[in-house]
């Protein structure tokens, strides 16, 4: 016997393996959800694109400041009426129903996130969604252990939480932010993304259908303006945001002195620390998960890859050879790894900073995998030489871009590490646990990775250092946030 | 990092198997493997979405990797000779099934296959392997020159494959010198056969062993890393699998020879082979697909994939009872 062709291979290609755009139930037009009813918005309407395609997927009715002034006093009605005064065995049921709601509809829900924003139908179904009942269930079971885990004797719902969240996750985000609000106590008014506002919209359905009393959770849509029209609001007692760092600013500047609480999840350049003897083939995994993820449009992307000089530059052919089989391409289908990008906006952003990182001298290589004529796609790319000096070295590129910087000793690394206003998210590979927990000691971010990245779960507090922001999310830390505790230092 | 550590060592491997300390220190400086990302990654994988097409392409390519195997006490000479004619048109009613690529036997049936085999080139145009176990098989546990005689006795028999098993004892208490001789004195006994190195790694029990035990078999000149026996329970795993394909790649890119790997054992269904084919394809990379380069060691698989292949082309599943049992 011998090999069967000179190469020894044959050709061996998958099929398109689409997930059915039907299972979604896209529907024409979609309503914002206020005092428990959908209302038609006073806003101007607004077009969500199918950034696999490029076209417009749906309608959405936006809000305009009345409507906003509707939602928050619906919120305040439901918070003085029934939702405060129920007890947290109550609170804990809806909860729960919630959670069931959204794995009962979990097929759709994912089809319908991709569609919206982009990402693989392989993350929507197998980590959006699931993780977002996940956050449900997890929330459901502390409504009723409020008083007996450490906030105190007694600690009380804030009021009426205002809540803003971005387009990378808008599910999973939506479920991080109400999930622990309504357990603490509290209602809500939460504005999802203009770019991906769908899912947020089937929640809503998922809310109404599972009985909440009227105005606990209220879904406004529109632009940032209404964003900043909500955040600013007077009848607020908690604001929530999770988006840029520059929109961050802006809204402590506008909260402060009003007396209201504040937690911002901002951005993030993590940098992802790959010692000599790190299990190499699982720290290759560990770098493209980090990056590559949802196209690297997530706040604590792993988007510096700090490497020991001795190995640079075995685990970057590595990396690269690893990269090559990921397949970029239509969302829909179930062997995707890396979709689209979210909006043409985005998509502009990320070519800009690309084209910086060439102008200033670093070595760019990009993934050969053919893109979509159509849509909203980049390369998977991989700067090599990078320094501390450049653009992409420094700033938040949110996209599948990678900048690869060396180092030689753990002084260094942590040198560099911490050498960026950001502070979310950080990696170590080492197969030493001491190297791995002195690091993790003086790393400066909110979340450390020790031979893992993109592990969350809705136990674990999630939060940031310097610019990525304050307040936790996730855990009891996360629960605090939205609770007037006797004693605030009692949880951290 | 083999490549650093080889590279430290000398070129070629002649100095890391001089003697056992430097195969030692060679074996454990080879990187350690996350088993939790490893599963993670394997998982990953198996959710790979392969319709039409390529999966009917898919299937052909895993009946053509199979090594048909039956390694009973109980087994007879018509048993075998029911194997070889199975193997060879493993669907009669469609003929254009391929043959597998070896039947896998104990040594005193050997010259049972080889006489069912005789002529076959020419009156049905397919010709199959002759791979039988050695060295003691499934244990080990036998003096070494034993284990010579059983090899040289299959090869002489008609065996074109023979599958070896290491000395796990040897291997657990760290004297991979003695497993390394013992395979080089193999392999010089099994002549012109290919030598395929069973690992048994539900034994080695964590994916470190594998990976030092799989560069162990390579250096000594193995062609196969073959995870089982199909004796011990994990027998074939997707992350084992992983990780001997990353050694056989490692392997290729530093001396730019390639060598084979054959999971074996615990491989039952057709979604499981092309679970597996998808690994090859994305661990190692496309090259190995193909029945030189990578194998199944099975038995009840074979009629998986054939009823799954006629449902691939008549659009409807069929029975058990339309496959034959042997």
């Amino acid at each position: 016997m011998s090999p069967s062709t000179e190469s020894g291979s044959i050709d061996w290609e998958y099929a398109p393996a689409p997930e059915s755009e039907a299972i979604g139930r896209v529907k024409d037009r979609y309503l914002p959800f206020i005092d428990g009813k959908f209302i038609e918005g006073g806003g101007d309407d607004l077009v969500t694109i199918n950034p696999g395609r490029g076209e417009p997927l749906s309608t959405v009715s936006t809000v305009d400041e009345a409507d906003l002034d509707t939602a928050v006093r619906a919120a305040r009605r439901a918070y003085e009426g029934p939702w405060s005064k129920l007890s947290g065995a109550e609170r804990g049921k809806y909860l729960f129903r919630i959670a069931r709601g959204i794995a009962e509809r979990s097929r759709e829900l994912a089809v319908l996130e991709s569609l919206d924003n982009g990402k693989p139908i392989k993350e929507t179904r197998d980590f959006d969604v699931p993780t977002a009942a996940q956050h449900f269930f997890y929330h459901a079971g502390w409504a009723d252990k409020l008083g007996h885990l450490g906030y105190g004797p007694d600690p009380r719902p804030l009021g009426v939480a205002g809540q803003v969240i971005p387009w990378n996750f808008p599910l999973l985000m939506a479920a991080w932010k109400i999930g622990p609000a309504l357990a603490a106590g509290n209602t809500v008014v939460i504005k999802p993304a203009e770019t991906t506002p769908l899912s947020a919209l089937v929640l809503a359905e998922i809310i109404a259908d599972a009985d909440l009393p009227p105005g606990v959770v209220n879904v406004v849509t529109g632009a940032g303006d209404i964003g900043a029209a909500l955040v600013g609001h007077p009848g607020l007692d908690k604001v929530a945001f999770t988006g840029s760092t520059a929109v961050g600013k802006q809204i402590q500047q506008t909260l402060a002195g009003t007396g209201r609480k504040l937690t911002l999840e901002l951005g993030g350049k993590g940098a992802n620390i790959v010692f000599a003897d790190a299990a190499i083939d699982q720290a290759v995994e560990g770098i493209v998960n980090g990056i590559f993820f949802n196209s690297g449009q997530v706040c604590c992307a792993g988007s510096r890859l700090l490497v020991q000089e001795p190995i640079a530059e075995e685990l970057i052919t590595r990396l690269i050879e690893r990269t090559e089989t990921l397949r970029v391409g239509d969302p829909l289908d179930k062997n995707t790894d890396v979709g689209a990008i979210n909006s043409r906006a985005q998509w502009n952003k990320i070519t800009e900073l690309t084209q910086a990182g060439i102008d200033e001298g670093a070595q760019v290589w990009r993934s050969s995998c053919p893109l979509p004529d159509k849509g909203f796609f980049v390369s998977p790319t991989i700067f090599t030489g990078a320094t501390q000096t450049m653009r992409i070295a420094r700033e938040e590129i949110f996209g599948p871009v990678l900048s690869v910087i060396t180092f030689r000793t753990p002084d260094e690394a942590l040198a560099k590490a911490n050498n960026s206003p950001y502070g979310l998210s950080a990696g170590v590979w080492t197969e030493k646990g001491s190297r791995a927990m002195a690091m993790a000691a003086r790393l400066q971010a909110g979340v450390i990775w020790d031979n893992t990245w993109n592990k969350f779960d809705p136990a674990s507090p999630f939060g940031g250092y310097q610019e990525s922001g304050f307040g936790r999310e996730g855990g009891p830390a996360g629960l605090a946030a939205y609770l007037d505790t006797d004693d605030e230092a009692v949880i951290k | 990092m083999p490549e650093t550590a080889i590279k430290a060592a000398g070129s070629p491997f002649g100095d890391v198997v001089a003697d056992e300390t430097r195969l030692r220190r060679f074996l454990d400086g080879l990187p350690g493997v996350d088993p939790v990302a490893l599963e993670q990654r394997a998982a990953s994988l198996a959710t790979r979405s392969i319709k039409k097409q390529s999966k009917l392409t898919a299937i052909d390519l895993a009946i053509s990797m199979v090594d048909l195997t039956t390694l009973e006490g109980a087994d007879t000479p018509g048993k075998v000779r029911n194997l070889v004619r199975k193997g060879l048109l493993p669907d009669p009613d469609r003929p254009d099934t391929p043959s597998v690529a070896a039947v896998c036997i104990y040594p005193d049936l050997v010259p049972v296959a080889a006489q069912a085999l005789a002529g076959s080139d020419n009156t049905t145009g397919r010709k199959i392997n002759i791979a039988s176990v050695a060295t003691a098989f499934p244990s080990g546990r036998a003096a070494s020159e034993v284990k010579i005689a059983d090899v040289r006795s299959a090869v002489q028999a008609g065996a074109d494959e023979i599958d070896m098993v290491i000395d796990r004892g040897a291997f657990l208490a760290g004297r991979y010198g003695k497993v390394y001789d013992e395979i080089v004195a193999i392999k010089e006994a099994a002549g012109p056969a290919r030598l395929k190195v069973i690992l048994e790694t539900g034994e080695l029990a964590t994916y470190d062993n594998v990976r030092k035990a799989s560069w162990l078999a390579l250096l000594a000149g193995g062609d196969f890393i073959k995870t089982s026996t199909g004796k011990v329970s994990p027998a074939a795993t997707l992350p084992v699998t992983h990780v001997m394909l990353q050694a056989v790649r490692d392997w290729k890119r530093l001396t730019g020879e390639q060598r084979a790997v054959k999971p074996a054992g615990g491989i039952r269904t057709a979604k499981d082979a092309i679970r597996y084919l998808v690994a090859v394809r994305e661990v190692a990379g496309p090259e190995w697909l193909d029945p030189y380069w990578f194998r199944f060691g099975a038995s009840s698989l074979l009629n998986d994939l054939i009823m799954q292949r006629r449902t691939q082309l008549e659009g409807h599943y069929w029975g058990g009872d339309y496959v034959t049992v042997d």
